[in-house]
């Protein structure tokens, strides 16, 4: 359903005066995603994974370069089409409750939603209120407004809006962060129904035990790249392929909670070779020269040399 | 030692109670988890321990002695979002700067480069800025740190990293560290003692294996 490879985004700063700098933030990053699946992004902050939905989304700011291919049923992602499709045949369940107007009833926008995407006003109202149960809304929380709501409530407006538009695709911003287990058990089950119902779902997160419980495939970003693209199973099965991937999996409290020392390298200064290689524990010379492209190591994908080691 | 004796608190007369009668205490150099769903008044509770508010009744008192009203707490709270808790119209530098001074080598220890300084936040990311609000607190005049949700926004390698600098520096300072989460196996790892304030009675599980 969608298709992103080679992905890159160009910021353009201006320095002192009227110098400008090219600031590249992602380099080759690559994504597919099939009706019907969750796949989620893991990744560091800094890692690209929110500047990905704003340029599948088209909502990148003026100043940024967008190369690469983005394909989506099969058609190229044009800023044009972007910006037809969005809100409509692409969807995204943003982060928080600030994202929703505060001067306007909850029920009233998510029925925006709908009449935007075609439904009469009638129809519209309808489909809120088989939303609004469909997520345990009580009836009454359509008339409120997102002060009045709780944390977990808004959460469920806010995957409304996604439902009644319709969209093919989903993509849930960090919908978890500091919320209680069974919360986020619950938003995390509603994504998984989405996809069911044959979206595509893709699910950004930093947090790689909720990420589990729901995707079908996991893409791990490093520094604005894809450093591998595996399967649920693979993380409990022990049968990952990149290091950084196999460190974050042992940082985890439940598992070992050893790190690995060291930082991100930063947009301005990365390495001219594999991202990864001053953190890593199996660099050699080869791993320096050239950035590693990604290829399919037991049946999954990876952006290392030493992966079938 | 930091208590809490029967502390109730509410927002207002006629509003219902946050807290009711909670006591605790967490003695220096240990590590204190404090869990309860959402809505229980976890966060209000951190609140009352470090002095951002005060208690209806009841009251808080380090060493036995009430908390200071006018110099820097010993009592320090670490929020979930820093970017809310630090001033945006400030250079790094300067917000460090705002209480006592954190050495250099603690800055290294957080993984804090040394080009973040002349920034400002909105130029930093939100693990780089946690950073930050963390080496603010990690200084001399600290007893007792209140971590809430302190590393739920970031990657499970950088949450790894920041709470072995932290537990070092509380380790080695004697600093006692409460710990407010809903991240389960995080707490168990982390903490000596867990307090759970929906079963509403001190579990005193006493967990071993916190990391090294």
């Amino acid at each position: 359903m969608l298709s992103v490879s080679n992905l890159s985004v160009t910021f353009s700063q201006y320095e002192k005066g009227l110098r400008r700098k090219q600031l590249t933030v992602i380099t080759d990053l690559d994504l597919e995603v099939q009706a019907g699946e969750v796949v989620a992004v893991v990744g560091a902050s800094g890692s690209g994974k929110s500047l990905l939905a704003h340029a599948i989304l088209g909502i990148l700011p003026e100043n940024a370069a967008v190369g690469g291919t983005m394909l989506f049923h099969g058609q190229p992602l044009t800023p044009e089409r972007c910006q037809q499709l969005r809100g409509k045949a692409i969807a995204l369940v943003p982060q928080s409750v600030g994202y929703l107007d505060p001067l306007m009833r909850v029920g009233q926008q998510v029925q925006r939603v709908a009449q935007l995407n075609g439904l009469s006003k009638p129809a519209a109202r309808t489909a809120v209120k088989q939303t609004f149960q469909r997520y345990d809304l009580p009836p009454q929380a359509d008339r409120c407004y997102p002060f009045q709501v709780s944390g977990g409530m808004a959460r469920r407006v806010l995957v409304s809006t996604a439902v009644v538009s319709q969209a093919d695709l989903v993509i849930a911003d960090e919908p978890t962060p500091g919320l209680h287990p069974d919360v986020v058990t619950e938003t995390l089950n509603h994504l998984r129904e989405l996809a069911q119902e044959g979206r595509g779902v893709i699910l950004i997160t930093h947090d790689i035990g909720a990420a589990l419980l729901v995707a079908d495939r996991v893409a791990v970003f490093y520094a604005g790249t894809t450093a591998e693209i595996a399967s649920a199973q693979d993380f409990a099965s022990g049968n990952l392929r990149h290091p950084y991937t196999q460190a974050l999996w042992r940082s985890l409290p439940q598992n070992d909670f050893v790190p690995v020392p060291g930082t991100q390298p930063s947009p301005e200064a990365l390495p001219v070779g594999c991202l990864f290689s001053d953190r890593c524990p199996w660099v050699t010379e080869a791993c320096l020269p050239e950035r590693p492209a990604l290829r399919a190591v037991r049946r999954g994908l990876v952006r290392c040399i030493h992966a079938d080691r | 030692m930091l208590t809490g004796e029967g502390l109730w608190f509410r927002y207002a007369p006629q509003l219902p109670w946050v807290i009711q009668a909670q006591t605790l205490a967490v003695e220096p150099g240990e590590v204190v988890g404090l869990m309860a769903p959402s809505g229980f008044g976890k966060t209000t509770l951190a609140k009352l321990l470090a002095g951002y508010l005060a208690p209806t009744k009841g009251r808080v008192s380090v060493d036995s002695q009430p908390l200071p009203r006018r110099r820097y707490c010993p009592v320090q709270l670490v929020f979930q979002n820093p970017e809310l808790a630090v001033n945006p119209r400030w250079r790094i530098d300067q917000i460090l700067r705002e209480g006592h001074p954190p050495q250099m080598h603690q800055l290294d220890a957080l993984g804090i480069h040394s080009g973040w300084l002349t920034r400002y936040p909105h130029e930093l990311s939100g693990g780089e800025l946690q950073r930050i609000a963390i080496a603010r607190t990690l200084n001399s005049q600290t007893r007792y740190l209140i971590a809430d949700e302190m590393t739920a926004m970031l990657d499970a390698n950088t949450q790894a990293l920041i709470w072995q600098a932290v537990l070092d520096y509380t380790r080695a300072h004697q600093i006692g560290v409460l710990v407010v989460s809903h991240d389960w196996p995080l707490v168990r790892r982390l903490c000596d003692r867990i307090l759970d304030l929906a079963a509403d009675q001190d579990h005193c599980t006493l967990v071993s294996g916190v990391a090294e």
